[in-house]
């Protein structure tokens, strides 16, 4: 249960020396990206102008202000609330994600299945668990919106954030086959009969 | 009391970004009550995480969520109150396209088909806009609830058959909470309906779920089924964010309505640990925002 401070880009050997239990605090840049970015990306062929070999992006639609373009905020955009979404529903794209992009972290909460578990022992990645709901918390974590691509898509854009102190972050899926969704829920599973019991049913 | 579309259309611009901002005190009584009660350590951690997240935002005077929901507006509107019907509904949807756009606030809705975003958070029979009548003297009150999609995604229907009895419920509940696992941003409200139609079903199920912390069932048997509910959820052990522990749903709410002698229908829908509400009164002294 080791903590690190991790800055993006990160290496193949670096998410192999996670496992889960550890917490990570990410400095750097992190990218933002949700459903529709990813059906744009993967079923519809779109390329990304971003290059993201090694890093890190988390499951977000943020709410933003609109603003004029200055050093303060670059890509005209300033943020307003930043936070996370369930991930369970871009289950399919972690793959393509990892494969033909080169990501190795992904934030986000709720966990992720199989899919995303195989893609991570193959490949080298993790998933942190980011606290739903704390959005308010999560913003003050973001220095700057420095960029965004395919920005039709808004809110559902590709954002580009620099971050400082992002975290700390639960290691929730790691490389090794871990998952701590994967252990709850088949210990929940496990106590389904005893809660049944509990209200007169008997199996 | 007479009341005019601008009246409303400004509450219904405050009462989005109010929602947004401020958890009702109920919701922050039940955080709470489960922080004293935890004990698995990870999840007295998220807990902690949970409630300096309300507090930064009052202090930042920040959105608690990012997800600004889908808006649903309950009116309810008491005896010798003078609106005009029609009106009174485009005022609510110009109020949260308002809000929206001047806040701004991410706009979340889109078109069902073409997922085209107007940016307004509004479209087609969207906001949700429940009108009920009352008995209260000269009041208007309107409840706004941002409802967010993680949990709103935890929806089932199941028309269970008479045969299938109390116990056809009870298992569906239990199926559900399983299912929804992590996704749903535990801590949760666990709103179930039981009985009606299938629509009607439904719409209980969100009744309850949206329904005050503390509030119990005004139907005896409901009540009972809602403790017998939240023991048995939470001993599932799925935990906040389904990374484990006791403090899987703050409550189990259930709302109820006749149904047919043929039938045994059970819904639920689950309300996140950001259970935002707030309510817009008029009265003759004015108007006054609250819970």
């Amino acid at each position: 249960m080791a903590h690190v401070d991790l800055t993006t880009p990160v290496t193949e050997a670096q998410m192999r020396g996670l496992r889960v239990n550890d917490t990570v605090t990410l400095h750097g840049t992190l990218f933002g990206i949700r459903d529709a970015t990813q059906i744009h990306m993967f079923d519809r062929a779109r390329r990304t102008k971003f290059d993201l070999q090694g890093h890190a992006v988390i499951h977000t639609a943020p709410n933003v202000k609109k603003v004029p373009p200055s050093p303060e905020h670059p890509a005209g955009y300033a943020p307003v609330c930043i936070g996370t979404t369930t991930s369970d529903r871009m289950e399919r794209f972690t793959g393509p994600l990892m494969t033909r992009e080169g990501v190795r972290i992904i934030i986000g909460k709720g966990g992720m299945r199989e899919g995303t578990l195989k893609a991570f022992a193959e490949i080298g990645g993790i998933y942190l668990a980011i606290i739903g709901g704390t959005a308010a918390l999560e913003t003050t974590w973001i220095e700057q919106i420095e960029d965004v691509d395919m920005d039709d898509l808004n809110p559902e854009s590709l954002w580009k954030f620099r971050i400082k102190g992002f975290g700390p972050l639960l290691v929730a899926m790691d490389s090794h086959g871990g998952s701590l969704y994967e252990t709850v829920n088949q210990d929940a599973a496990g106590r389904r009969a005893a809660a049944l019991a509990g209200l007169g049913i008997s199996a | 009391m007479q009341l005019t579309p601008q009246q409303i259309e400004d509450a219904a611009k405050e009462l989005y970004i109010r929602a947004l901002k401020v958890l009702p005190p109920d919701i922050k009584s039940g955080f709470a009550r489960i922080d004293a009660t935890e004990t698995t350590p990870v999840a007295q951690g998220i807990i902690k995480t949970m409630l300096r997240n309300i507090t930064v935002a009052e202090a930042t005077d920040n959105l608690l969520c990012q997800d600004t929901g889908m808006p649903i507006y309950n009116v309810v509107i008491g005896r010798d109150v003078a609106i005009d019907g029609h009106a009174l509904k485009e005022a609510i949807r110009r109020g949260c396209a308002r809000a929206t756009r001047e806040y701004p606030l991410r706009s979340s809705v889109v078109h069902p088909i073409t997922r085209r975003n107007e940016h307004t958070s509004c479209g087609p029979e969207v906001p949700v806009i429940h009108l009920d009548f009352n008995d209260a003297a000269e009041t208007l009150s309107i409840e706004m609830i941002p409802k967010g999609s993680g949990s709103e995604n935890g929806s089932f229907l199941k028309m269970a058959i008479p045969a299938e009895g109390v116990n056809a419920i009870k298992t569906f509940v239990i199926d559900c909470v399983l299912s929804a696992g992590g996704k749903t941003c535990p801590p949760v409200i666990v709103g179930v309906g039981v009985g009606g139609t299938s629509d009607l079903c439904v719409h209980l199920a969100k009744r309850a779920a949206t329904r005050p912390l503390g509030s119990r069932c005004t139907d005896p048997a409901g009540a009972r089924l809602e403790e017998e509910l939240a023991a048995a959820v939470n001993s599932l052990g799925i935990g906040p964010q389904g990374l484990g522990g006791d403090s899987t749903a703050f409550a189990v709410h259930i709302e109820l309505a006749a149904t047919h002698i043929t039938m045994n229908p059970v819904a639920v829908n689950m309300q996140c640990h950001s259970a935002r509400r707030a309510r817009a009164t008029f009265t003759p002294a004015g108007l006054e925002y609250g819970f």
